[in-house]
């Protein structure tokens, strides 16, 4: 019937993948967008599916948002957390996974601080594997989110300038993103301090700023990244509210922009951080939209992977 | 193959017609009535057949669009994944008269999958099915309620509805699949 297919069983990162699947992926979220307004927000297709959740680093909403959508498209879902599991007492990912296989799972969605865990698991389990973040490597379900957030808002990514901001070398969020905006063709940049910026970043494509003010008027919108706490105890900057001085959005700034900036956080924010209270409250800010939008994507992830079997 | 058109452009009009009167008929008018068009070819029908009961009663018919691909009974164990269309239905449901329209009825497994999906939506007072041709072979104990033109048919052959919104053209074919 030429129906549309992924080309692959898992969906470990954004790296690689093809612009048809991106937008198939996005086109399909729209569907399912649709079912998230509706009085019942549940629909069958995965009925009779069982889906783990193997959350071995803390996470609140990617958590929330993968159970959500599994539960509305009626698979059943088993939560592991990492704490007060068999890990504490020393077992190994593949132990685990395969344990948890041997109960008869048809997909699994994991999130793990090493880099390249989702790619193991993919190699020793038969089930379907989703990378809900591995380390510093990569987050496809959240770049996916911003694309498609961003789409919905400018109708199309091609050509769309994007600059993400923010601690980039230890982001997966910045790196799913730009491999993702890439692909559908957008321009990428990142800005940040010369601390955070991998030094061979270019070569992923993205053009490098370290002022926030000459990146404003040049990009569409912002994708503004959580400073995590302890890179400052790293020295990597010396303090926040340095950081706010020179590379929060503020009002100020993006008011100096030709035309309205659209700002995009993966979440959870800190205000007065990285972006200041008011611009995360402005008609600016697509935040709360990310994390509907979240919900529809990864209904579209489990919708597609969960029928190759 | 053999491929024989069974209804023309001008029957295809006159059925729309037809059927549009009589819905309004028995239901004394157009009061309480929704249309919900099945894609992708009842959703064309739907759209045709509003605007007829518009003309018929000179009241607004609201129409809505249902994609049931979630709702198949088929999905699982599918090897490639029937492509999801998008689900259109911008008022309120419960308490209508709503009239779900699709071009062919054939197994009655897709208007189980529509059932489906619209109890998930809210709940009519009553739906009624109204089909352009309905040509046999039920598998599941679902009736029209209105039919545009009864086709018995044998297993071995299909129909095909072509829309001008859709094909460019307004026909229906009988097509022999192991034709001689």
């Amino acid at each position: 019937m030429g129906s549309p297919k992924l080309q692959g069983r898992h969906l470990l990162g954004l790296d690689g993948i093809s612009k048809e699947d991106i937008v198939m992926i996005l086109d399909t979220a729209k569907s399912f967008r649709e079912v998230l307004d509706r009085p019942i927000k549940k629909v069958p297709p995965l009925q009779g599916k069982t889906i783990v959740n193997l959350f071995f680093e803390s996470s609140t909403r990617t958590r929330i948002s993968f159970e959500l959508a599994e539960r509305r498209l009626s698979a059943d879902v088993v939560n592991f957390a990492a704490s007060g599991s068999s890990v504490s007492k020393g077992e190994t990912l593949k132990d685990t996974a395969r344990n948890i296989e041997a109960m008869k799972i048809d997909m699994v969605v994991i999130r793990h601080s090493s880099p390249g865990s989702a790619h193991f698991l993919s190699r020793v389990v038969d089930a379907n594997v989703i990378n809900a973040g591995d380390g510093e490597h990569e987050h496809p379900t959240q770049a996916l989110l911003d694309m498609y957030t961003l789409r919905e808002k400018y109708g199309t990514l091609e050509g769309l300038r994007v600059c993400i901001v923010g601690d980039i070398t230890h982001s997966r969020v910045a790196r799913s993103n730009i491999f993702g905006l890439r692909t559908m063709g957008a321009e990428v940049s990142v800005c940040g301090p010369a601390t955070l910026i991998p030094h061979d970043i270019e070569a992923l494509g993205a053009k490098v700023y370290h002022r926030i003010e000459d990146i404003i008027p040049r990009v569409d919108a912002l994708n503004v990244l959580r400073i995590q706490l302890e890179r400052q105890q790293s020295g990597l900057f010396p303090s926040l509210r340095e950081y706010h001085r020179y590379f929060g959005v503020t009002i100020d700034r993006i008011s100096k922009a030709p035309k309205p900036i659209t700002i995009l956080h993966p979440g959870p924010i800190n205000r007065d951080v990285e972006i200041s209270a008011d611009v995360a409250d402005s008609e600016h800010s697509v935040i709360l939209e990310q994390v509907t939008n979240g919900v529809a994507i990864r209904m579209a992830v489990l919708y597609l992977l969960g029928s190759t079997n | 193959m053999n491929r024989m058109q069974v209804i023309d452009e001008d029957g295809i009009r006159r059925s729309v017609m037809r059927l549009a009167h009589e819905v309004v008929e028995k239901f004394r008018g157009a009061e309480r009535i929704v249309l919900v068009g099945i894609r992708k070819r009842g959703d064309h029908l739907a759209a045709r057949l509003a605007r007829a009961i518009e003309e018929i009663e000179g009241k607004k018919i609201d129409v809505g669009f249902l994609d049931i691909t979630l709702y198949r009974d088929d999905l699982r164990g599918r090897l490639d994944h029937p492509e999801l269309k998008s689900t259109e239905i911008l008022f309120n449901i419960d308490g209508k008269i709503l009239i779900l329209v699709d071009d062919v009825l054939y197994t009655g497994r897709t208007i189980r999958a529509a059932l489906d999906a619209l109890a998930d939506i809210g709940r009519p007072s009553s739906i009624q099915l109204l089909v352009l041709i309905d040509r046999g072979h039920r598998e599941l104990p679902i009736k029209a309620d209105f039919v545009g033109k009864n086709l018995p048919t044998s297993s071995t052959q299909q129909i095909e509805v072509h829309l001008k919104e859709v094909d460019g053209e307004d026909a229906a074919y009988l097509i022999d699949l192991e034709g001689s």
